[in-house]
């Protein structure tokens, strides 16, 4: 899967982690901010680049503003913002792309 | 039969799936079932972002026995479908149908259920199916909708959209309710399915939601919708047997069993005519109690 254009999923509440990807310049760039990175980084970082890689994407730059989410959130919002790069809504793989 | 489809729902809580603060541990509050909402909670802009979020909830989240209900968006929106999809595959255990007016609507959303258990390999017959009835055609329609699929396993009155229908408003009375209520009990119960009351929507009047959960208690429902966790203890309390109608049910029982091994149908009990009519509701009442953890016998 290719990111075609910047998107942006979920909010700055507390429990929430707000995703944007963007076309990334070869490769994946991550940027993570998060009030638990102390704590908790490397644990986002893992769910994000096997988030990632399930759904296929190896070209992107995303960025992650984390407020306390738990791994199932993080992962939401990631597959979140990834569909609504490619404007899709429906059809979605469930237990595919989309999984654990 | 689904062996859930007569499970005890004394209290349905109301959650926004969209909402990761408020899906990510609601078990603790000990609703009977969670109600994940995926139609009026979630912004139209947000429709696809909430189907993401809830299907790792199912996945991923252990909500410690309470039943996990969803709604889905109405058969008037083009989201339906999809969150019919996504909720079978992330294993929820029943569908709320909103704005239920006729039994074509069930029978519709039924095959979509089926074809996503079968689709993403999850047990035929696992998804369990209810309906939201929230016009005065659908409470006319009633037991149409209660008849409608084996996977329904109950009816649930939606109270703001159905009091709008009726030209009236939410009086807090239950006045303008009465007529709903009424034939939706007397449906569901011909039709052996479960009933459901509304939400009750002021916090700050705590009394008046007691007399509420009282008169639906009384009406017959099986349970009542909840939008705050502080409305669940009162709800229960009401939905508990008093221990003095748990002995006598308990009485009932046993001499109902042991009489008919002797051929007798008629008798007393504490004074009381009983006969087997009663055997179905002593049950009832012994479950309850069960369920509430205030009844430790052996039936």
């Amino acid at each position: 899967m290719d990111i075609k254009k910047p998107a942006m999923s979920g909010t700055l509440e507390s429990c929430d982690c707000q995703v944007t990807v963007e076309p990334g310049s070869g490769g994946v760039d991550l940027t993570l901010e998060s009030v638990v990175i102390n704590q908790y980084g490397n644990a986002i970082r893992q769910v994000t680049m096997s988030t990632l890689e399930n759904l296929g994407i190896e070209d992107v730059r995303i960025t992650i503003i984390d407020k306390g989410a738990l791994d199932c959130t993080i992962k939401a919002r990631i597959e979140g913002a990834v569909f609504r790069s490619v404007e899709q809504f429906d059809n979605i793989p469930w237990g595919g792309a989309v999984r654990e | 039969m689904n062996d859930n489809k007569k499970r005890l729902r004394r209290t349905m809580m109301f959650l926004n799936a969209q909402s990761p603060g408020l899906i990510r541990d609601p078990y603790i509050y000990k609703a009977d079932s969670l109600m994940f909402d995926l139609e009026d909670a979630v912004a139209e802009r947000q429709k696809d972002a909430a189907r993401f979020s809830i299907y790792h909830a199912l996945k991923r989240i252990d909500y410690r026995g309470c039943e996990r209900v969803v709604r889905i968006n109405g058969l008037d929106t083009k989201y339906w479908k999809e969150d019919v999809r996504c909720v079978v595959a992330g294993g929820c255990d029943a569908i709320r149908i909103p704005k239920t007016e006729r039994a074509e609507q069930v029978k519709v959303v039924e095959a979509a259920v089926l074809a996503a258990e079968q689709e993403f390999g999850i047990p035929e017959g696992r998804t369990l199916i209810m309906a939201a009835i929230e016009s005065a055609r659908g409470v006319i329609k009633a037991l149409d909708i209660c008849e409608a699929s084996e996977r329904l396993f109950g009816i649930a009155l939606s109270g703001g959209d159905y009091t709008k229908d009726l030209q009236t408003a939410i009086t807090g009375t239950g006045i303008e309710l009465m007529g709903a209520r009424q034939n939706m009990i007397i449906a569901a119960r011909a039709a052996g399915v479960q009933c459901f009351d509304t939400v009750y929507t002021d916090l700050d009047d705590m009394e008046g939601f007691r007399n509420d959960v009282k008169t639906i208690h009384l009406m017959g429902f099986d349970g009542k919708s909840i939008i705050n966790p502080r409305q669940i203890p009162i709800v229960h309390e009401i939905f508990t047997p008093a221990e003095k109608a748990v002995v006598f049910a308990e009485k009932v029982v046993r001499e109902i069993e042991d009489k008919a091994s002797k051929g007798i149908g008629v008798f007393t009990v504490d004074g009381k005519m009983i006969d087997i009519a009663f055997y179905d509701g002593a049950k009832r009442t012994i479950a309850l109690a069960k369920a509430a953890g205030t009844y430790k016998g052996e039936l």
